[in-house]
């Protein structure tokens, strides 16, 4: 196993810049998600990394080795795809077994390696069949078997998840996350879904046009959001912005928002001027008659235990979590709190979070 | 007021008057298209004078006079000369001395038939060869102007290659390729790599290139993952594709009658020059020709199922 760490890569597509100077390092062992929309440059990331792709410029470090410019067969990783690449012209043993005979592996070993692998992942009864006839789960394994049975000084997974059913993909996401605590696999992990990255990696990278917004831990992502495109894309609902011009002193503790006075996280930065975006998880919206700030509401959403109510302000929308047991009317007129502590201001002009209190509870996350 | 309709039917099912309707047209189809076969089939096994009798004979005694006369030359001797010579050996002989005549030696049926197969395999076998690799290439790698050299490739089938005939004529005669088998390889190459490139580029583009890229991460160079991936997954398309080159090189008439003569001569232009006394030898046309059906008869019964998938792959997304 082994550290990746990637400095200032960068990929051109003739005039397309899809990596942008990233850098960012996943440390030895560790889950890694590369997480973010279509088109984000992502599963270009990956691609380079496991050298399927070339850079335009920059370095991969695999295990302290520059390998940003070297054939995919001489970076010793493993790779799966989204629609696991299994050779429909092999059956399941073979599939696992392809590896290590293109590495020349003694056909005894591969045995009895393929039988082992395929005892960890429990698809060892399935060895002979034919993989067209698997279900997606069994696809999926045989994916993963054909990944570890290398034991690759890394894992790179496409979006490995993307095409099985809900039910599917919730029981693999277990099983992949418990495949990594025994094996103890560095894994880089490319996904458009939030859910899947947040519960399953250790480490996540947010990806936005070619560049990372954010690195860290799944809570610090979703608790201190680094930038307003974080914001939005973590969470859902995604966290309420509440745009607003206002001067901001440096130690504010609260901003005002149309003439009602909200508490924030005591500012660190120099005084500030223009236009700023509170930053409110729904979770983190309360009603209380009592507050300046208010409302009508929209409508409501049942999820079962909490219910998602929207709320029309003067700035736009805002949702806020409730319990299912709040009983709460269209039309009706609300005051809003938030839970001050716990807010999140943006700069809109350069979309940056502003340092505030908040941020100092970051240096353990 | 309601309309009733019988839902007893499956409305994507065709009935089974349609289904009907579609086996008697095929098989009605099938006959007319076969009649004109079993006519050779049938004149290769009669006499020469029944093969010309009017009405012709549906019923008639089977003869090997056709197929003895295919690989004979005969000539006429007197009947003392025949009495003269000890017992036939063996049936052509027999049916030869009937006749009055005596085998003089073989005819060149075999060795152009041998011509055919050579001709017809190597140019199928270079069309395809040639069509894989190039159709992988331009399936898989950014080549500069890729549209345009396919247009390229492909604008050569816009004309009938007979069309060329003359400067062909003309080129080969000028490079001593004039009536040799590598010639008539080399031409038919030409003319199939252009549909062997083309049908290929589909199949091809079907794999998806995650198979390579599983095959290359796992520890194989891009040739290598070609022939141990790539290639096995293409055996529908290239069947198919050999199946197509194979019928257009065996078949064509044309150019084997301008360019060969002796040497490399093929058997269809060969067939018809087969002349008995007093005229064309019809039964040992019908048995040449019946001969010359057998390979393409085989080959395409062993790669059927290939062929079935082949013309219908990437319909139906699976």
């Amino acid at each position: 196993m082994a550290e990746i760490r990637v400095q200032n890569l960068q990929k051109k597509f003739g005039d397309f810049i899809a990596v942008k100077d990233s850098s960012f390092t996943i440390p030895d062992g560790s889950f890694f998600c590369l997480l973010g929309p279509s088109g984000c440059g992502k599963t270009t990331t990956l691609r380079m990394i496991a050298g399927l792709e070339l850079p335009s410029s920059g370095s991969i470090f695999l295990g302290g080795e520059d390998v940003a410019f070297k054939r995919a067969s001489e970076r010793d990783i493993a790779f799966v795809f989204q629609l696991f690449a299994l050779y429909p012209h092999m059956n399941v043993r073979k599939n696992i077994g392809f590896p290590l005979l293109c590495q020349g592996v003694a056909a005894s070993e591969i045995r009895s390696r393929v039988e082992e692998t395929a005892k960890l992942l429990r698809i060892d009864h399935i060895l002979n069949k034919s993989v067209s006839g698997l279900a997606g789960g069994d696809r999926q394994r045989v994916a993963l078997g054909r990944a570890i049975i290398r034991r690759p000084l890394a894992f790179l997974m496409d979006e490995p998840l993307g095409t099985l059913d809900t039910e599917f993909r919730d029981l693999m996401c277990e099983e992949l996350r418990h495949l990594h605590d025994r094996i103890k696999a560095t894994t880089v992990y490319v996904t458009h879904d939030q859910l899947e990255a947040m519960s399953m990696a250790d480490y996540i990278a947010i990806m936005n046009r070619g560049a990372v917004e954010q690195l860290g831990t799944p809570q610090s992502i979703y608790d201190r959001p680094a930038t307003i495109y974080v914001a939005e894309f973590v969470g859902s609902p995604a966290m309420n912005l509440i745009h607003v011009q206002s001067s901001l002193a440096k130690g504010a503790k609260s901003i005002e928002i149309s003439g009602a006075h909200i508490a924030i996280p005591e500012t660190r930065e120099a005084a500030l001027n223009g236009h700023f975006v509170l930053g409110a998880r729904p979770e983190h919206v309360r009603f209380d008659d009592k507050s300046k700030f208010r409302g009508e509401v929209f409508g409501t959403e049942y999820l079962g235990t909490t219910q998602i109510v929207t709320v029309t302000i003067g700035q736009g929308k805002i949702k806020a979590r409730m319990p299912a047991s709040a009983r709460v009317k269209a039309g009706e007129q609300v005051g809003l709190t938030f839970m001050g502590d716990k807010l999140s201001l943006f700069d809109n002009a350069t979309g940056l979070a502003i340092k505030t209190a908040l941020h100092e509870g970051a240096v353990h996350g | 007021m309601s309309i009733t309709l019988s839902t007893a039917h499956s409305v994507v099912e065709p009935s089974s008057l349609a289904k009907r309707s579609a086996g008697f047209i095929v098989i009605l189809y099938a006959l007319i298209t076969m009649a004109p076969l079993f006519w050779i089939f049938a004149t290769g096994w009669k006499t020469p004078p029944d093969s010309i009798s009017y009405p012709p004979k549906i019923v008639f005694g089977p003869s090997l006079e056709g197929y003895c006369n295919l690989f004979t030359t005969r000539t006429r001797q007197t009947a003392d000369y025949i009495n003269a010579l000890g017992p036939p050996q063996g049936t052509c002989d027999e049916v030869t001395r009937r006749r009055e005549m005596v085998i003089a030696g073989a005819s060149n049926y075999a060795p152009r038939f041998v011509n055919s197969l050579i001709i017809a395999f190597g140019s199928t076998f270079l069309a395809v060869t040639l069509g894989v690799f190039s159709a992988y290439a331009f399936s898989r790698f950014k080549i500069p102007l890729a549209d345009d050299l396919l247009f390229f490739i492909l604008s050569t089938r816009m004309m009938p290659p007979i069309a060329v005939a003359i400067p062909i004529y003309l080129m080969y005669r000028e490079i001593g390729l004039s009536d040799t088998k590598l010639g008539m390889i080399l031409l038919y190459t030409a003319v199939n790599v252009s549909l062997a490139v083309w049908l290929l580029k589909g199949f091809i583009d079907e794999i998806p290139k995650e198979y390579e890229e599983a095959a290359m991460i796992d520890g194989y160079t891009r040739l290598h993952a070609f022939f141990k991936v790539v290639l096995p997954q293409a055996a529908t398309g290239i069947a198919a594709t050999a199946i197509f080159c194979l019928i257009f090189a065996w078949n064509e008439f044309a150019f084997a009658v301008l360019l060969t003569s002796g040497e490399a001569q093929t058997a269809p232009p060969f067939i018809p020059t087969i002349i008995g006394e007093g005229g064309m030898d019809w039964p040992a046309v019908g048995a040449g020709t019946t001969l010359f059906l057998i390979p393409i008869l085989v080959f395409t019964i062993l790669l059927r199922k290939h062929l079935l998938r082949g013309i219908t792959f990437g319909a139906v997304r699976k």
